[in-house]
């Protein structure tokens, strides 16, 4: 363990700028993809089941 | 002998892959995210600081496992696309179908990443080197991907042409690669490489393993959750077809 | 089937082609326009610095190249494709990838020989030296064939497809780029006395590569778009 503090830590040899955008701008990216995927999944559900509710009921 | 008695072509079927893709996405999900923060804490807290570079340098934990994963997912991709073609699987089309997004994710990332790995390094936001060139090119290559497939309307056809693209840019991406490099030499641009850098430690190539086992099994979760949701979009239309010719046949008679 | 039959369709292929463009002599006319025009265009945007301007001469010529090539690509199979003669060619005797070498080389011959004959005269435009002027005609004589090849993937892959002609620069372009610096990078070390010989044969061995796959791969982007 190198860090004294966490402000040591977040400072990070002075790249702290470009080290925590780095990892700040990747895991945004990937938890956007997997809430973006979610409510892709959610409004399939949801639009498929108004399609069978149509197709049981039927066309009258 | 109990696995020879399962039917793994019951699971090629889209019907029959939506729950299998659902009940192993938490576990793929699980696995990324335990693999992802032991990467995060060996980059961060045991790999010593690299005497060149400074802190820098840990940029490269998740430069180098996106990069990898960029390029590692465009031949995936290519081969669920070379299997749907050979095959006549509608299945594999899906498959490349849903890698794609992810596999242009990681490029931006791994580009991204790259330039802020090279303001410090380098001096520069951006340097044609050989990898960062090559993997822009790859980001044009996935782009190219997608909007084949988006701006073909007939499924069929759309599965089919882009799987032909994929294939064509995994042949290709060996040889961009080796004239962007000759190119580099060429004009001898930036001299340093994220690999030259001197004797790297141990757990600073433990940390990037493990990061990038992380990210392999993140995409596979995510691949998965897109796949449910293209079996999902495709069957509804299927289906809207089916409901749609039914209400033709009520009106004729 | 037997050789000559293949000759023969591949003949009569060209040979139409050839006497279709005739007809209508306007297109080889936009293409060549457009390549002297791009060429053009640089020294008026960088200013008339003749070092400058040599530095940048082949990398300027070889992108005029391969833009052109790109603007006359979306004609390769679409007027075929239209009128329906495309669908008929799916039923000759001989195979699709006989065709669309035929196709290919009426392309090339159409817009890309002239590009290579004129090339000479714009890079005098750039204060190139003769040997470099020689080395550039030699390379874009070997590369641009190769171009047309792999435009012809992505002709055939955006067939009929909206906005096709935009979709087609993007899926093409980057597959281009070995081709323009190796094209390109021949001149430039031929200027700065390495020679070009090896940039040359790789060219060549590019052109041999896309003549092996590209009508293979044009063919089955061919049956996917008509199907």
């Amino acid at each position: 363990m190198q860090w004294g503090s966490v402000s040591e830590f977040m400072v990070m040899g002075g790249y702290g700028l470009y080290v925590w955008t780095s990892f700040g701008v990747s895991a945004f990216c990937m938890l956007w993809e997997v809430f973006a995927l979610r409510r892709r999944h959610a409004a399939a559900i949801a639009e498929t089941r108004e399609s069978i509710h149509d197709q049981c009921v039927g066309p009258r | 002998m109990a696995l020879a008695q399962i039917n793994w072509f019951k699971y090629s079927s889209p019907q029959a892959f939506y729950p299998l893709a659902g009940r192993m996405i938490p576990w793929f999900a699980t696995i990324a995210a335990l693999l992802i923060g032991v990467g995060l804490y060996i980059g961060f807290f045991v790999a010593p600081t690299d005497f060149q570079q400074g802190q820098s340098y840990r940029i490269i934990f998740v430069h180098v496992p996106a990069a990898w994963m960029s390029m590692f997912l465009y031949v995936v991709m290519a081969i669920w696309a070379g299997l749907g073609l050979g095959l006549n699987a509608r299945p594999s089309f899906m498959m490349a179908q849903a890698i794609a997004p992810t596999g242009a994710l990681f490029t931006f990332l791994a580009l991204f990443t790259g330039a802020m790995w090279g303001k410090p390094t380098w001096g520069a936001w951006w340097v044609w080197d050989a990898r960062l060139t090559s993997e822009l090119i790859l980001l044009f290559l996935y782009a190219g991907v997608m909007l084949l497939r988006t701006s073909i309307d007939d499924p069929r056809r759309a599965d089919r042409a882009s799987a032909v693209f994929a294939l064509v840019g995994v042949v290709n991406v060996p040889i961009i690669y080796f004239s962007v490099r000759w190119w580099n030499t060429l004009h001898q641009g930036a001299s340093v490489s994220m690999t030259a850098a001197p004797k790297m430690a141990a757990t600073m190539l433990t940390a990037m393993l493990v990061m990038t086992l992380g990210f392999w099994m993140y995409s596979i979760a995510v691949t998965l959750a897109r796949m449910r949701c293209v079996i999902l979009e495709r069957e509804r239309r299927s289906s809207w077809g089916m409901h749609h010719s039914h209400r033709e046949a009520v009106e004729v008679h | 089937m037997s050789q000559p039959g293949i000759f023969a369709a591949l003949n009569e292929i060209i040979r139409r082609d050839l006497l279709l463009v005739l007809r209508r002599r306007s297109d080889v006319l936009t293409t060549v326009l457009f390549f002297i025009m791009v060429a053009s265009l640089f020294p008026l945007g960088v200013g008339p610095e003749p070092a400058v301007l040599r530095t940048i001469a082949p990398g300027v010529l070889w992108v005029a190249a391969l833009l052109s090539c790109l603007l006359s690509l979306g004609r390769l199979f679409t007027a075929d494709y239209v009128d329906g003669v495309l669908e008929q060619m799916l039923l000759i005797p001989q195979p699709l990838s006989v065709l669309v070498i035929g196709k290919v080389a009426a392309h090339w011959l159409i817009s890309g020989l002239p590009v290579v004959l004129l090339s000479p005269l714009l890079g005098l435009q750039f204060g190139l030296s003769g040997e470099a002027l020689g080395v550039l005609t030699l390379s874009l004589l070997l590369g641009t064939p190769t171009l047309s090849f792999i435009g012809a993937i992505g002709a055939a892959l955006t067939l009929g497809v909206r906005g096709s002609s935009v979709l087609i620069a993007l899926l093409v372009l980057p597959l281009f780029i070995p081709v323009l610096i190796f094209g390109a990078g021949a001149v430039t070390s031929s200027a700065s006395g390495i020679g070009a010989g090896a940039h040359l044969s790789l060219l060549g061995a590019g052109l041999l590569l896309a003549l092996a796959l590209a009508p293979w791969a044009t063919a089955t982007s061919l049956r996917i778009a008509l199907e």
